[in-house]
């Protein structure tokens, strides 16, 4: 089977290019992966662009970056070293916002402490003496060598991350919006915002492992922008992010696999591309129905 | 569970009829039980300091109460304790009818407020919509009747507060005295008994002021709720009230606004001597209202 893939280069005949990105087991591989990934990103990424917590998923995506240098040093899964990483930046960021009302309020913590990661996660690199081609997939992704295993592993986070953000959806949407009227009306606003941030960080190690650290605002961050931007629709903001997340993250692993450049840059051109049109769009709208109120609403 | 009521309320024709109902079982109940709010010599104190003591207020059904006081003297604070979010140290409060905190469903709450800014791109109409089923966990599926019937009952508070016209665009977008009135809305929404606003005229300019304070007074009337409005400056109100509460020096007085306001009282309230003008234009003036943080060093260093 694998004998009969040939690779043959990009033909321009829908068809047949499809046929080829299926061809290699590596290759379905890594679109499922991304698949299940750009879904659990389009919706933690429109909660985390509504509560405003984009540096937050900044921090837990730079702890990521030594998560899976220790464990490739240790000679274990870099996927558990993804995921412990970020679950416990995730629960310390919890602790942190705890006790005071805002992530914001310690930006500056933050900030310190991504600055020793990303020294941490050179050091293991260093210190494991391996390729630099490891640290560049490390922190600009990869679409090679994805397991079934972690296909499996990514579904299974992925289905309780979002099984999780749909049982609380309106109480987190509540909490997001109106934190004050919705403890009122006994909305566990801690405890959901803890919870959040544990599903955020788990976002965060699965995007990795596609994007790579430093490049998973492209999937988190961007297509829920894009989402927020042309609509203010909760459910079809979280179905628009969703849908561009998926767009990109096939698109970019087809380009990859046609081209010499990395999976990461696809992706975040294309997504970064479709936010600039979506904020052109709405500035074009904007200019008009302004236009159109002026003489009427004076 | 507890809002499966609310949900059911919105098909009744009468639902004021449902409120005034509780107060007379309540009143039947016990004697003296009839009131929305009921304070009686309460205190709170926050971080070791007393914010007030001795504090006795009452607030009928149906009636439109504003909590007047210099900034720091424990307004908010009243609020938070009538919806049970922090403990009295004295004394003993009942909110229709329990204590407080236990019917908070039945409470609609305006907290005092920063605006949404302008980068919210959430529609008014989703906000409003927060305030009917928002606390609800999982998420709802289309076609169901009781959507049918949430959907109308918000439509129905929307063209009550006036915002009909501007509930689909996104809040951040509104000017303030339009996103005051979705807030209301929003608290409005599931027929609430008591009505909580803190501060909602705050960063409205005048002649938002008097047509927010004009649709709360209406609402009063038409919902038959009660009323707690938290204000700053009592002229913008001082036509639509029917009694005002003072908060300080500690603790707090009630009465019609002319009562209260008055020379006499604000002097005997703050221990200092205070002169209230009235303007040729039936405007209040407050003289010599000292700042809170006096009140608070004068008055505490014994509790």
């Amino acid at each position: 089977m694998i004998e009969a893939a040939i690779f043959e280069g990009l033909s321009w005949n829908p068809l047949s290019d499809v046929r080829q990105l299926v061809a290699f087991p590596f290759m379905v591989n890594a679109l499922e992966a991304g698949t299940i990934v750009a879904v659990m990103a389009g919706v933690t990424g429109w909660f985390m662009v509504l509560r405003r917590q984009t540096f937050a998923g900044h921090s837990l995506s730079v702890i990521a970056f030594p998560g899976a240098a220790a464990a490739s040093l240790a000679g274990l899964p870099i996927a558990l070293g993804y995921f412990s990483f970020c679950g416990a930046s995730a629960l310390a960021l919890a602790g942190i916002a705890g006790s005071r009302r805002s992530l914001s309020a310690e930006s500056a913590a933050i900030g310190s402490l991504q600055a020793l990661a990303l020294a941490l996660g050179f050091l293991f690199v260093s210190l494991y003496h391996g390729v630099l081609s490891g640290l560049d997939s490390l922190l600009f992704g990869t679409f090679l060598g994805i397991t079934r295993g972690q296909v499996t592993a990514l579904l299974a986070v992925a289905v309780a991350a979002i099984a999780l953000i749909i049982f609380a959806a309106r109480p987190l949407f509540f909490a997001s919006v109106d934190a004050d009227v919705a403890r009122a009306a006994g909305v566990p606003v801690g405890l959901l915002g803890f919870a959040f941030l544990l599903v955020l960080g788990l976002s965060v190690a699965a995007t990795s492992q596609i994007t790579g650290a430093l490049l998973v605002f492209a999937l988190l961050v961007t297509p829920a922008a894009t989402a927020h931007q042309l609509t203010a629709r909760p459910a079809l903001g979280v179905a628009l992010s969703v849908t561009i997340a998926l767009a990109v993250t096939w698109l970019g692993l087809a380009l990859a696999y046609f081209s010499a450049y990395p999976v990461g840059f696809y992706v975040t051109s294309l997504s970064f591309a479709l936010y600039v049109l979506a904020r052109l769009t709405r500035v074009v709208a904007g200019a008009r129905s302004r236009a159109k109120l002026t003489p009427a609403s004076v | 569970m507890r809002r499966s009521g609310a949900a059911t309320a919105v098909e009744e024709e009468n639902p004021p009829g449902m409120i005034a109902m509780t107060t007379l079982n309540d009143g039947a109940g016990r004697p003296g039980g009839g009131a929305a709010v009921g304070f009686e010599r309460a205190a709170v104190r926050l971080g070791g300091r007393t914010i007030w003591s001795d504090l006795s207020v009452s607030v009928e059904h149906g009636e439109f109460v504003a909590i007047l006081g210099p900034n720091g003297a424990g307004k908010s604070t009243l609020v938070k304790a009538v919806l049970g979010l922090l403990p009295l140290a004295a004394g003993a409060v009942s909110v229709l009818g329990g204590p407080p905190g236990e019917a908070n469903d039945r409470i609609g709450y305006l907290p005092q407020r920063r605006n949404f800014d302008a980068g919210t791109r959430i529609r008014g109409i989703d906000i409003v919509r927060l305030g009917l089923d928002g606390a609800r966990w999982g998420i709802p599926i289309p076609g169901l009747p009781s959507r049918a019937r949430a959907s109308a009952r918000v439509a129905e508070v929307l063209e009550l507060v006036g915002a009909t016209g501007f509930a689909h665009n996104p809040i951040g977008e509104l000017s303030g005295g339009e996103q005051q009135r979705l807030l209301i809305a929003q608290a409005l929404v599931r027929r609430p008994g008591l009505l909580l606003l803190d501060e909602p005229l705050d960063s409205l300019d005048l002649p938002n002021q008097a047509s927010v304070a004009a649709l709360v007074r209406r609402i009063c009337q038409e919902e038959k709720v009660a009323v707690l409005l938290v204000a700053h400056d009592i002229n913008p109100i001082l036509g639509y009230l029917d009694r005002v509460v003072y908060v300080a020096g500690g603790t707090a007085c009630e009465g019609s606004p002319e009562q209260v306001i008055s020379s006499e009282t604000l002097s005997r309230l703050y221990g200092a001597p205070i002169e209230v003008l009235r303007a040729s234009d039936g405007r209040l003036v407050v003289v010599g209202q000292p700042e809170a943080p006096f009140v608070h060093g004068g008055r505490h260093a014994h509790d």
